[in-house]
């Protein structure tokens, strides 16, 4: 069918549309939130206007929705199906998780997926208590609902995401007890940016969260970790330490610090559902693309976070380089989109010295106790892990978690995968990531016959038509 | 807009998450694991971790965090694995 | 461990089939090397349901093999117990019983006429009545016209009960070696068996087992014996932890008719049944296309129709994973169990279908009888390779 299909409504999502429908194409735009965004340009819900923050790609005006661009909220896309010419997408909208949802699917010849990415929480004794939050969490709740997670917050983790998710819960009223940043303090290149993170165009509003906190009198320690969280039925307390090179905590600087939540993040972990069961090929745990964004697979597009963590400018601009091309597919006249793609390059070059400046260190393991759980839906311990490999010689993902029982359970290791992946010694990031099923829905809601849909028309949509403004 | 929590009334507002009515009512667990029996409440925050889950109107396995609440809704603990009823 | 130059028996695939195989001959004193192109126990045995039946075969051949191999099961289990200790023969058996539904009164006869036909081969097969199969089955469709118990059908975890049996073999002396694919069989001036072809290398050995499953095939062809093994796809659907539901092994009456199928077409039948972990797991699929493990929804719709007909419970429970593998298909439907009259010392170990955990331990015992030069126990002739369904021409030249 001649129409693109954009998955996700983040920053590339949102990019990705436009520049298709600029192009006189039209758009399917397809995202699980009722409001466009994604986890960056996270709205408040409880507000009933769109105030989407100025997107990237157009620093001087509001996103508005084109008008050739069909916008499908709430829509939670569970399948992609390969078929002749092209792909179909098996969605669900309506209230999240309900058995009353409407089911849709779209067929087109041009797929671009920006499913984005979650945070990567790693495991320590006490983690799965409540009180304890992902990074992401913390900033939803305050940017989205307006509530902070908690009065007493210890934020830790890795990466200068950490100062906007603190910043977030200090505007929403909470006290951030300290930031602890287990690799070198942001700040260090911040003030005197040098290198490849000289004018990184987010570092002014870094250097703004960094004020913010500043002002608050919220202590930033580098090299510093919560190594666990205590507490009968919720957080009451978490361990705090520094942290050697690897990681691994120095001896005797543990300290027990007042707290009743704490919001973690270590970097994130891409979506890959949906482009693993499309058959892109991923390349060290993320889908590669071409200079166009293109995939392995014909007709399927990435951009945004899924192809590399990379942060919301590089996001818009591969998804403003993948909605072109898609177009393009579809038949439409374009230009190479010579500025996008140069400011992807750019983005790039930023996500590699990010990615280098704060990696996750092997040392994390040494926090797990015998007994920590590592999948938190099947309450799976580190102990089972190390027996699979140890007693049974596991060496795949798939007898893993039938052994041990990890990422067996709802989230299907979408939280587990990579630490349990990690903990087994096995090097694949991705081992755990294939999940034909994208997201889960009721048996009812499978048994339902589809929507009819015309199936996807080759010869017309190879017809150009493209309307050159 | 009115909403039930365990039966109690609480005070909700269109846009609101379900975990955003209850962690602003002072709730901070809604589930008990299947095997532990351990207290879970909101965890990602995004939908990915599936630790937040919770009864609305008689169907468990529902994400607190991505369900918008609405008028009338009786939203329940959770404990271990449910059948809708 | 030092790494083993030369055995006595490569054993080709550590599926279910081959960790079987490996674990008989190892029994027999024999030193046996496992090799898998990939990891143990990470393909065909990690996507089956761990089925060991009786119930799902008319009387013949592969009933005697079902019948023989439901019975060793649980002594194997023991034997491996004592050899290794608690947690390594850890398999998660369940002799938790079988129930045939019939939903449609024009099944009704025929169920009773296999019941009968089974109870005469020897098979506990107890006919009940609507009410009876609700007893014993409560959140069963009130549609139901008539079933039949089968206290003998089991349930195990395939992948640890592979690895169980390959742990046996390595605590006999043998190896089992992971990532390392055998390209081929290599023959000395009289055309038998001197050892396996593997990347750049040869290993001495005085036997191969082909015990690769669906890819069987591939090896036969590379060993220049070729046999008719095809895959056939299956996929199956997994529900979200729930509390205990569905108690026995449950399926549909037609369900025998589609695993004795041939067709290549889509065959769909319900068989819905609950894992150790509290999920459910919801079959069976049919179809053959070739390697393809493309997802197809028009399958899961209808796996997912199929199980709310025999469990409308289910209709509101989460769905939270699809997966798929490859059974190994012969056109006759029977397993290969034997030596290559063509290749002195290729034996081959395949075609199990969707069986092959139920039919392993006797498997194993049968080749290694038979490799052994033991009276097996039972007739190895409905199995050897020479029929006409299954080999394909004549050695092709080396």
């Amino acid at each position: 069918m001649s129409r693109v299909v954009v998955v996700g409504g983040g920053p590339a999502g949102m990019a990705a549309a436009e520049a298709a429908a600029s192009r006189g194409v039209e758009v399917v735009l397809i995202d699980a939130a009722p409001k466009l965004g994604g986890q960056y340009h996270r709205q408040d819900g409880l507000s009933s206007e769109d105030r989407l923050a100025p997107s990237a790609a157009h620093a001087d005006r509001r996103w508005t929705s084109p008008e050739n661009v069909e916008h499908v909220p709430d829509a939670s896309a569970w399948a992609v199906e390969a078929v002749d010419g092209g792909h179909r997408v098996h969605v669900r909208v309506g209230l999240a998780d309900d058995p009353s949802r409407e089911g849709r699917v779209f067929a087109t010849r041009a797929l671009v997926l920006a499913t984005g990415a979650y945070d990567r929480a790693l495991p320590f004794p006490g983690w799965d208590l409540p009180g304890v939050f992902t990074a992401g969490a913390a900033q939803a709740l305050a940017k989205g609902q307006g509530v902070a997670v908690g009065d007493r917050v210890v934020v830790g983790g890795t990466g200068p995401f950490l100062l906007p998710v603190a910043s977030s819960l200090v505007g929403v009223g909470a006290r951030v007890v300290e930031v602890a940043e287990a690799n070198a303090a942001v700040t260090g290149w911040l003030s005197r940016p040098t290198g490849a993170m000289a004018g990184w165009s987010k570092a002014g509003e870094l250097a703004r969260y960094a004020g913010v906190l500043a002002r608050h009198g919220v202590p930033y320690r580098s090299r510093t970790a919560v190594l666990a969280a205590h507490g009968a039925e919720s957080v009451e307390s978490v361990t705090v330490a520094r942290l050697d090179r690897d990681w691994s905590p120095v001896p005797g600087t543990e300290r027990r610090v007042e707290a009743d939540a704490v919001a973690v993040g270590f970097g994130f972990t891409p979506q890959l559902e949906l482009a693993l069961a499309a058959r892109c090929r991923l390349e060290d745990g993320f889908v590669a693309v071409d200079a166009a964004q293109g995939t392995s697979v014909d007709g399927v597009f990435a951009a945004g976070e899924l192809t590399g963590i990379g942060g919301a400018d590089l996001a818009a601009a591969e998804g403003a380089v993948a909605g072109f091309a898609a177009a393009k597919r579809l038949g439409a006249v374009v230009e190479a989109p010579l500025r996008a793609m140069s400011r992807v390059r750019a983005g790039r070059r930023f996500a590699r010295a990010l990615a280098a400046a704060y990696p996750v260190r092997s040392g994390w393991q040494d926090w797990l106790r015998d007994d920590t759980v590592v999948c938190r839906c099947e309450e799976v311990a580190k102990r089972a892990l190390y027996r699979a490999v140890d007693e049974r010689d596991v060496g795949a993902a798939g007898p893993l978690k039938l052994v041990s029982g990890a990422g067996l359970g709802l989230c299907q290791g979408r939280i587990c995968g990579r630490n349990a992946a990690e903990l087994a010694g096995l090097d694949d990031p991705a081992a755990f990531a294939k999940r034909p099923i994208a997201v889960p829905l009721r048996l009812s809601e499978l048994a339902e016959e589809s929507r009819a849909e015309a199936p996807v028309d080759a010869e017309a949509a190879a017809r150009p038509f493209g309307i050159d403004r | 807009m009115r909403v039930t929590w365990d039966g109690r009334e609480v005070e909700a507002r269109p846009g609101q998450t379900v975990a955003g009515v209850l962690i602003a009512n002072g709730v901070r667990s809604w589930r008990t694991t299947r095997a532990e029996g351990r207290p879970r409440g909101l965890f990602c925050g995004i939908g990915v971790c599936f630790d937040c889950l919770v009864r609305v109107n008689g169907v468990p396995d529902v994400r607190a965090c991505q369900r918008l609440v609405a008028d009338g809704d009786d939203i329940r603990p959770q404990r271990g694995a449910e059948l809708p009823s | 461990m030092g790494r083993i130059e030369s055995a006595d028996v490569v054993v080709v695939g550590a599926g279910i089939i081959g960790a079987a195989c490996a674990e008989a001959l190892s029994a027999a004193g024999l030193r046996v090397l496992v090799l898998d192109r990939g990891a143990p126990a990470a393909a065909t045995t990690a996507s089956g349901e761990g089925n060991v039946l009786v119930s799902d075969k008319g009387p013949g051949p592969e009933l005697d093999l079902a019948v023989a191999s439901r019975r060793r099961w649980p002594d194997l289990i023991d034997s491996l117990r004592e050899e290794l200790g608690d947690e390594l023969a850890r398999v998660e058996w369940e002799p938790k019983g079988g129930l045939m539904v019939a939903t449609e009164p024009e099944a009704v006869g025929p169920l009773a006429a296999l019941t009968r036909a089974q109870r005469a081969a020897g098979i506990e097969a107890v006919d009940l009545d609507a009410a009876a199969a609700r007893d014993m089955e409560p959140h069963l469709t009130e549609r139901v016209e008539a079933a039949a118990h089968y206290p003998e059908d089991a349930q195990l975890q395939p992948v640890l009960a592979a690895m169980a049996l390959l742990a046996a073999v390595r605590a006999r002396g043998g190896e089992v070696r992971g990532g390392v694919e055998a390209h081929g069989v290599v023959y000395d001036p009289g055309g038998a068996v001197c050892g396996v072809r593997v990347d750049g290398d040869a290993i001495p050995c005085g036997a191969v087992v082909n015990a690769c499953g669906p890819w069987a095939g591939h090896l036969s062809v590379a060993a220049g014996a070729p046999v008719e093994v095809l895959p056939r796809r299956g996929m199956v659907l997994v529900t979200a932890p729930l509390p205990p539901v569905v108690r026995r092994k449950v399926y549909a009456a037609d369900y025998v008719a589609a695993v004795a199928s041939g067709a290549v077409d889509l065959q769909v039948s319900p068989v819905v049944e609950s894992t150790a972990t509290g999920t459910v797991l919801i079959g069976s699929s049919r179809r053959r296309v070739g390697f393809d493990d493309a997802l197809e929804v028009e399958v899961l719709q209808r796996l997912a129709r199929s199980a709310i007909a025999l469990f409308p419970v289910l209709s509101g429970v989460p769905v939270m994973r699809a997966y798929g593998g490859f059974r190994p298909y012969t056109p006759d439907h029977l397993p290969v169990i034997g030596e290559d009259p063509r290749t002195p010392g290729l034996w081959h170990a395949t075609g199990h279908e969707g069986a092959g955990i139920g039919l392993a331990p006797a498997t194993g015992r049968l080749l290694a009888d038979l490799m052994c030069g033991r009276e097996p126990e039972l007739d190895a002739m409905p199995f050897r390779v020479d029929r006409p369904a299954v080999i394909v021409g004549s050695a092709v030249e080396r």
